[in-house]
Protein backbone atom coordinates (compact mmCIF):
# COMPACT_ATOMS: atom_id res chain seq x y z
CA UNK A 1 0.00 0.00 0.00
CA UNK A 2 0.81 3.85 -0.54
CA UNK A 3 0.56 5.66 3.21
CA UNK A 4 0.51 9.62 3.29
CA UNK A 5 1.53 10.50 6.84
CA UNK A 6 1.27 13.78 7.88
CA UNK A 7 3.05 15.10 10.99
CA UNK A 8 6.41 13.54 11.52
CA UNK A 9 6.40 14.20 14.96
CA UNK A 10 6.95 11.27 17.80
CA UNK A 11 3.73 9.74 16.60
CA UNK A 12 4.46 10.28 12.47
CA UNK A 13 7.56 9.01 12.63
CA UNK A 14 7.28 5.55 14.34
CA UNK A 15 4.02 5.00 12.33
CA UNK A 16 6.37 5.24 9.41
CA UNK A 17 8.93 3.11 10.57
CA UNK A 18 6.29 0.68 11.37
CA UNK A 19 4.97 0.74 8.21
CA UNK A 20 7.84 0.64 6.14
CA UNK A 21 8.96 -2.39 8.49
CA UNK A 22 5.59 -3.73 7.26
CA UNK A 23 6.78 -3.33 3.64
CA UNK A 24 4.41 -0.45 2.86
CA UNK A 25 5.05 2.35 0.68
CA UNK A 26 5.23 5.95 2.68
CA UNK A 27 5.30 9.14 2.47
CA UNK A 28 5.95 12.01 5.56
CA UNK A 29 4.49 15.33 5.34
CA UNK A 30 6.46 17.32 7.84
CA UNK A 31 6.42 21.23 7.89
CA UNK A 32 9.41 21.77 10.33
CA UNK A 33 12.87 21.02 8.02
CA UNK A 34 14.62 19.65 11.29
CA UNK A 35 12.04 16.57 11.86
CA UNK A 36 12.05 16.58 8.00
CA UNK A 37 15.48 15.59 8.39
CA UNK A 38 15.60 13.33 11.19
CA UNK A 39 13.06 11.11 9.36
CA UNK A 40 15.42 10.85 6.34
CA UNK A 41 18.03 10.35 8.46
CA UNK A 42 16.34 6.93 9.95
CA UNK A 43 13.92 5.73 7.57
CA UNK A 44 15.56 6.79 4.32
CA UNK A 45 14.13 9.56 1.65
CA UNK A 46 10.32 9.34 2.80
CA UNK A 47 9.86 12.71 3.74
CA UNK A 48 9.02 16.07 2.12
CA UNK A 49 9.29 19.39 3.97
CA UNK A 50 5.75 21.15 3.72
CA UNK A 51 2.22 22.25 4.93
CA UNK A 52 0.19 19.35 5.40
CA UNK A 53 -3.39 21.41 4.65
CA UNK A 54 -1.62 23.03 1.29
CA UNK A 55 -3.42 20.93 -1.65
CA UNK A 56 0.15 21.93 -3.74
CA UNK A 57 2.18 20.05 -0.67
CA UNK A 58 0.02 16.95 -0.91
CA UNK A 59 -0.27 16.63 -4.49
CA UNK A 60 4.14 16.46 -4.36
CA UNK A 61 3.59 14.12 -1.85
CA UNK A 62 1.64 12.01 -4.33
CA UNK A 63 -1.61 11.70 -2.39
CA UNK A 64 -3.58 10.52 -5.72
CA UNK A 65 -2.40 7.38 -5.68
CA UNK A 66 -2.23 6.54 -1.55
CA UNK A 67 -4.46 4.35 -0.44
CA UNK A 68 -4.60 5.38 3.04
CA UNK A 69 -4.21 8.83 4.02
CA UNK A 70 -2.82 9.61 8.04
CA UNK A 71 -2.83 13.10 9.39
CA UNK A 72 -1.01 12.75 13.05
CA UNK A 73 0.06 16.23 13.89
CA UNK A 74 -0.30 17.07 17.32
CA UNK A 75 -2.99 19.95 16.01
CA UNK A 76 -6.85 19.00 15.45
CA UNK A 77 -7.29 21.38 12.94
CA UNK A 78 -4.12 20.45 10.71
CA UNK A 79 -5.36 17.01 11.14
CA UNK A 80 -9.12 17.90 10.12
CA UNK A 81 -8.18 19.84 7.31
CA UNK A 82 -5.78 17.87 5.90
CA UNK A 83 -8.14 14.55 6.23
CA UNK A 84 -10.30 16.85 3.96
CA UNK A 85 -8.38 17.70 1.37
CA UNK A 86 -7.17 14.03 0.72
CA UNK A 87 -10.67 13.26 0.71
CA UNK A 88 -12.12 15.87 -1.30
CA UNK A 89 -9.22 16.84 -3.89
CA UNK A 90 -7.39 13.48 -4.10
CA UNK A 91 -10.22 11.08 -3.58
CA UNK A 92 -8.01 9.36 -0.94
CA UNK A 93 -10.44 6.64 -0.19
CA UNK A 94 -9.46 6.20 3.57
CA UNK A 95 -8.56 9.14 5.69
CA UNK A 96 -7.53 8.48 9.43
CA UNK A 97 -6.93 11.44 12.15
CA UNK A 98 -4.94 11.27 15.08
CA UNK A 99 -8.06 13.56 17.53
CA UNK A 100 -5.69 15.34 20.34
CA UNK A 101 -8.55 16.58 22.15
CA UNK A 102 -11.32 13.23 22.82
CA UNK A 103 -14.18 15.59 22.52
CA UNK A 104 -13.27 16.79 19.18
CA UNK A 105 -13.84 13.31 17.98
CA UNK A 106 -17.68 14.23 17.07
CA UNK A 107 -16.43 17.01 14.74
CA UNK A 108 -14.45 14.53 12.70
CA UNK A 109 -17.12 12.23 12.25
CA UNK A 110 -19.20 14.68 11.14
CA UNK A 111 -17.46 15.76 8.54
CA UNK A 112 -16.90 12.73 7.06
CA UNK A 113 -13.30 11.56 8.14
CA UNK A 114 -13.23 7.55 8.01
CA UNK A 115 -11.09 6.73 11.20
CA UNK A 116 -10.46 8.74 14.19
CA UNK A 117 -8.35 7.97 17.22
CA UNK A 118 -8.02 10.01 19.99
CA UNK A 119 -4.95 9.48 21.45
CA UNK A 120 -6.02 10.47 24.78
CA UNK A 121 -8.93 7.65 25.17
CA UNK A 122 -6.52 4.99 23.82
CA UNK A 123 -4.31 5.65 26.58
CA UNK A 124 -7.03 6.24 28.92
CA UNK A 125 -8.44 2.94 28.29
CA UNK A 126 -5.05 1.01 27.83
CA UNK A 127 -4.27 1.82 31.81
CA UNK A 128 -7.99 0.79 33.01
CA UNK A 129 -7.52 -2.52 31.58
CA UNK A 130 -4.27 -3.31 33.65
CA UNK A 131 -6.66 -1.91 37.35
CA UNK A 132 -7.19 -5.08 38.39
CA UNK A 133 -10.88 -3.66 39.84
CA UNK A 134 -12.22 -3.06 36.33
CA UNK A 135 -13.93 -5.72 35.30
CA UNK A 136 -15.30 -4.26 31.98
CA UNK A 137 -12.71 -2.99 29.05
CA UNK A 138 -13.30 -0.93 25.32
CA UNK A 139 -11.59 -3.31 23.17
CA UNK A 140 -12.76 -1.13 19.67
CA UNK A 141 -15.16 0.51 18.32
CA UNK A 142 -17.12 -0.45 14.98
CA UNK A 143 -18.87 3.19 13.94
CA UNK A 144 -20.51 2.47 11.31
CA UNK A 145 -22.65 -0.32 12.90
CA UNK A 146 -22.30 2.01 16.68
CA UNK A 147 -21.08 -0.81 18.30
CA UNK A 148 -18.55 -1.51 21.15
CA UNK A 149 -16.10 -4.31 21.27
CA UNK A 150 -16.00 -5.27 24.72
CA UNK A 151 -14.03 -7.73 27.19
CA UNK A 152 -15.77 -8.45 30.42
CA UNK A 153 -13.57 -10.21 32.91
CA UNK A 154 -15.92 -12.45 35.59
CA UNK A 155 -15.27 -12.10 38.80
CA UNK A 156 -15.18 -14.92 41.09
CA UNK A 157 -18.34 -14.42 43.10
CA UNK A 158 -19.97 -13.85 39.76
CA UNK A 159 -23.72 -15.49 39.34
CA UNK A 160 -22.69 -16.61 36.16
CA UNK A 161 -19.63 -18.78 36.93
CA UNK A 162 -20.70 -22.65 36.58
CA UNK A 163 -23.64 -21.52 34.22
CA UNK A 164 -23.30 -22.31 30.93
CA UNK A 165 -23.70 -19.20 28.40
CA UNK A 166 -28.08 -20.83 27.67
CA UNK A 167 -28.36 -20.02 30.75
CA UNK A 168 -27.50 -16.44 31.11
CA UNK A 169 -29.52 -13.97 29.92
CA UNK A 170 -28.11 -10.94 27.37
CA UNK A 171 -29.33 -7.98 25.96
CA UNK A 172 -30.65 -8.50 22.63
CA UNK A 173 -28.49 -6.37 21.18
CA UNK A 174 -25.30 -7.55 22.24
CA UNK A 175 -23.59 -10.86 20.37
CA UNK A 176 -20.85 -12.87 22.39
CA UNK A 177 -18.01 -13.32 19.95
CA UNK A 178 -15.91 -15.72 22.21
CA UNK A 179 -14.81 -17.21 25.35
CA UNK A 180 -10.89 -16.69 26.69
CA UNK A 181 -10.59 -18.81 29.33
CA UNK A 182 -8.13 -18.63 32.27
CA UNK A 183 -5.54 -20.96 30.68
CA UNK A 184 -5.61 -18.66 27.62
CA UNK A 185 -7.61 -21.60 25.69
CA UNK A 186 -10.75 -20.20 23.16
CA UNK A 187 -14.31 -20.88 23.62
CA UNK A 188 -16.49 -20.68 20.69
CA UNK A 189 -19.74 -19.03 22.30
CA UNK A 190 -22.25 -22.17 22.31
CA UNK A 191 -24.86 -22.64 24.69
CA UNK A 192 -23.28 -25.07 26.53
CA UNK A 193 -20.09 -23.32 26.91
CA UNK A 194 -19.28 -23.00 30.84
CA UNK A 195 -18.36 -19.77 32.22
CA UNK A 196 -15.70 -19.89 35.36
CA UNK A 197 -14.05 -17.41 37.33
CA UNK A 198 -11.63 -15.23 35.60
CA UNK A 199 -12.77 -16.21 32.03
CA UNK A 200 -12.93 -13.15 29.92
CA UNK A 201 -16.05 -12.71 28.28
CA UNK A 202 -15.65 -10.78 24.43
CA UNK A 203 -18.71 -9.20 22.93
CA UNK A 204 -20.41 -7.07 20.59
CA UNK A 205 -22.64 -4.47 22.39
CA UNK A 206 -23.92 -0.83 22.22
CA UNK A 207 -23.64 1.84 24.34
CA UNK A 208 -27.56 1.12 26.03
CA UNK A 209 -26.45 -2.54 26.20
CA UNK A 210 -23.11 -2.33 27.75
CA UNK A 211 -24.50 -1.79 30.97
CA UNK A 212 -26.78 -4.56 31.09
CA UNK A 213 -24.16 -6.94 29.57
CA UNK A 214 -21.84 -6.10 32.27
CA UNK A 215 -24.71 -6.93 35.31
CA UNK A 216 -25.49 -9.74 33.75
CA UNK A 217 -22.05 -11.02 33.65
CA UNK A 218 -20.43 -9.78 36.58
CA UNK A 219 -23.57 -9.50 38.91
CA UNK A 220 -23.84 -11.34 42.12
CA UNK A 221 -27.63 -12.33 42.14
CA UNK B 1 -28.57 38.97 16.43
CA UNK B 2 -26.90 37.57 18.87
CA UNK B 3 -23.17 36.83 17.27
CA UNK B 4 -19.67 35.46 17.91
CA UNK B 5 -16.75 36.99 16.22
CA UNK B 6 -13.31 34.39 16.26
CA UNK B 7 -10.04 36.97 15.48
CA UNK B 8 -9.66 40.28 16.18
CA UNK B 9 -7.13 41.57 14.13
CA UNK B 10 -7.92 44.45 11.88
CA UNK B 11 -10.73 42.41 10.14
CA UNK B 12 -12.53 40.89 12.98
CA UNK B 13 -12.18 44.37 15.15
CA UNK B 14 -14.15 46.43 11.93
CA UNK B 15 -16.50 43.13 11.65
CA UNK B 16 -17.54 43.42 15.28
CA UNK B 17 -17.76 46.95 15.57
CA UNK B 18 -19.66 47.17 11.87
CA UNK B 19 -22.08 44.79 13.58
CA UNK B 20 -22.06 45.77 17.02
CA UNK B 21 -23.27 49.64 15.85
CA UNK B 22 -25.92 47.86 13.67
CA UNK B 23 -27.11 47.26 17.03
CA UNK B 24 -26.22 43.33 17.20
CA UNK B 25 -25.41 41.30 20.60
CA UNK B 26 -21.34 40.73 19.23
CA UNK B 27 -18.88 38.79 21.58
CA UNK B 28 -15.31 38.62 20.06
CA UNK B 29 -13.31 35.64 20.83
CA UNK B 30 -9.15 36.12 20.21
CA UNK B 31 -6.13 34.20 22.30
CA UNK B 32 -4.64 37.45 22.16
CA UNK B 33 -5.81 40.27 24.84
CA UNK B 34 -3.17 42.97 23.20
CA UNK B 35 -5.27 42.23 19.96
CA UNK B 36 -8.47 42.37 21.76
CA UNK B 37 -7.85 46.29 22.93
CA UNK B 38 -8.97 46.98 19.40
CA UNK B 39 -11.81 46.87 20.17
CA UNK B 40 -14.06 50.37 21.03
CA UNK B 41 -14.68 50.38 24.31
CA UNK B 42 -18.01 49.67 24.68
CA UNK B 43 -17.25 46.46 22.87
CA UNK B 44 -14.54 45.55 25.59
CA UNK B 45 -16.63 43.97 28.23
CA UNK B 46 -18.08 41.66 24.97
CA UNK B 47 -14.15 40.72 24.76
CA UNK B 48 -12.95 36.96 25.50
CA UNK B 49 -9.86 36.26 26.04
CA UNK B 50 -9.64 32.26 24.36
CA UNK B 51 -9.37 30.31 21.95
CA UNK B 52 -11.98 29.64 19.18
CA UNK B 53 -10.58 26.21 18.02
CA UNK B 54 -11.20 24.78 21.33
CA UNK B 55 -15.28 23.77 22.20
CA UNK B 56 -14.72 24.74 25.94
CA UNK B 57 -13.32 28.32 25.21
CA UNK B 58 -16.16 28.74 22.52
CA UNK B 59 -18.96 27.64 24.97
CA UNK B 60 -16.86 30.34 27.80
CA UNK B 61 -17.33 32.56 24.67
CA UNK B 62 -21.58 31.86 24.70
CA UNK B 63 -21.43 30.03 21.63
CA UNK B 64 -24.71 27.92 23.08
CA UNK B 65 -27.17 31.27 22.54
CA UNK B 66 -25.92 32.73 19.04
CA UNK B 67 -27.33 32.98 16.34
CA UNK B 68 -24.01 33.42 14.22
CA UNK B 69 -20.57 32.90 13.64
CA UNK B 70 -17.89 34.46 12.24
CA UNK B 71 -14.40 33.17 11.92
CA UNK B 72 -12.09 35.43 10.73
CA UNK B 73 -8.68 35.28 11.98
CA UNK B 74 -5.63 35.15 9.88
CA UNK B 75 -5.09 31.55 10.23
CA UNK B 76 -7.53 29.64 7.88
CA UNK B 77 -6.86 26.38 8.99
CA UNK B 78 -8.09 27.74 12.18
CA UNK B 79 -11.08 29.42 10.61
CA UNK B 80 -12.08 26.35 9.07
CA UNK B 81 -11.91 23.77 11.78
CA UNK B 82 -13.72 26.36 14.26
CA UNK B 83 -16.25 27.40 11.47
CA UNK B 84 -16.91 24.17 11.20
CA UNK B 85 -17.63 23.17 14.71
CA UNK B 86 -19.86 25.91 15.00
CA UNK B 87 -22.12 24.18 12.48
CA UNK B 88 -21.63 20.66 13.04
CA UNK B 89 -20.95 20.63 16.86
CA UNK B 90 -23.31 23.62 17.67
CA UNK B 91 -25.27 23.76 15.18
CA UNK B 92 -25.23 27.13 14.13
CA UNK B 93 -26.54 27.96 10.26
CA UNK B 94 -25.00 31.38 9.84
CA UNK B 95 -21.80 30.36 9.93
CA UNK B 96 -18.85 32.78 7.83
CA UNK B 97 -15.60 31.77 7.33
CA UNK B 98 -11.97 33.68 6.28
CA UNK B 99 -10.27 31.69 3.92
CA UNK B 100 -7.33 33.38 2.31
CA UNK B 101 -5.75 30.46 0.12
CA UNK B 102 -7.14 30.23 -2.51
CA UNK B 103 -7.03 26.34 -3.23
CA UNK B 104 -8.89 26.06 0.26
CA UNK B 105 -11.41 28.58 -0.20
CA UNK B 106 -12.91 27.24 -3.44
CA UNK B 107 -13.10 23.57 -1.70
CA UNK B 108 -14.23 24.53 1.11
CA UNK B 109 -16.70 26.93 -0.81
CA UNK B 110 -17.62 23.55 -2.84
CA UNK B 111 -18.23 21.57 0.98
CA UNK B 112 -20.98 24.35 1.98
CA UNK B 113 -19.00 26.49 4.23
CA UNK B 114 -20.21 30.31 3.83
CA UNK B 115 -16.70 31.33 3.04
CA UNK B 116 -14.46 34.45 2.00
CA UNK B 117 -11.38 34.92 0.73
CA UNK B 118 -9.39 38.01 0.79
CA UNK B 119 -8.15 37.83 -2.40
CA UNK B 120 -10.92 36.57 -4.03
CA UNK B 121 -12.84 39.53 -2.59
CA UNK B 122 -10.49 42.49 -3.13
CA UNK B 123 -9.68 41.26 -6.79
CA UNK B 124 -13.36 41.40 -7.54
CA UNK B 125 -13.37 44.91 -6.33
CA UNK B 126 -10.46 46.08 -8.27
CA UNK B 127 -11.84 44.27 -11.38
CA UNK B 128 -14.98 46.04 -10.64
CA UNK B 129 -13.74 49.60 -10.22
CA UNK B 130 -11.60 48.97 -13.76
CA UNK B 131 -14.23 48.48 -15.39
CA UNK B 132 -16.00 51.35 -13.92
Amino acid sequence: MYVIVVGGGKIGHHLAGSLLRNEHEVMVVERSAERCESVRRELGNIAIAGDGCDEETLMRAGTARADVFIATTGRDQDNLVSCQIAKHRFMATRTIALVNAPSNGRLFEAVGVDVWVSSTDVIVDRITEELPASSLVHLMTVRSANRQVVGIRIPSDAAVVGRSLGQVSLPADSLISFIVKRNGTLLPPYEDSVLGTDDEVVAVTTAEGEEILREALTGTM
Amino acid sequence: MNVLVMGCGEIGALVATSLWQEGHLVSVIDTSSDRLRRLPRGLQQEAVLGDGTQEDDLKRAGIESMDAFVAVSSEDVDNIFAAQMAKHVFMLERVTCRIDDVARYQLYSELGLDAVSAAEAVSGLILQAVNG
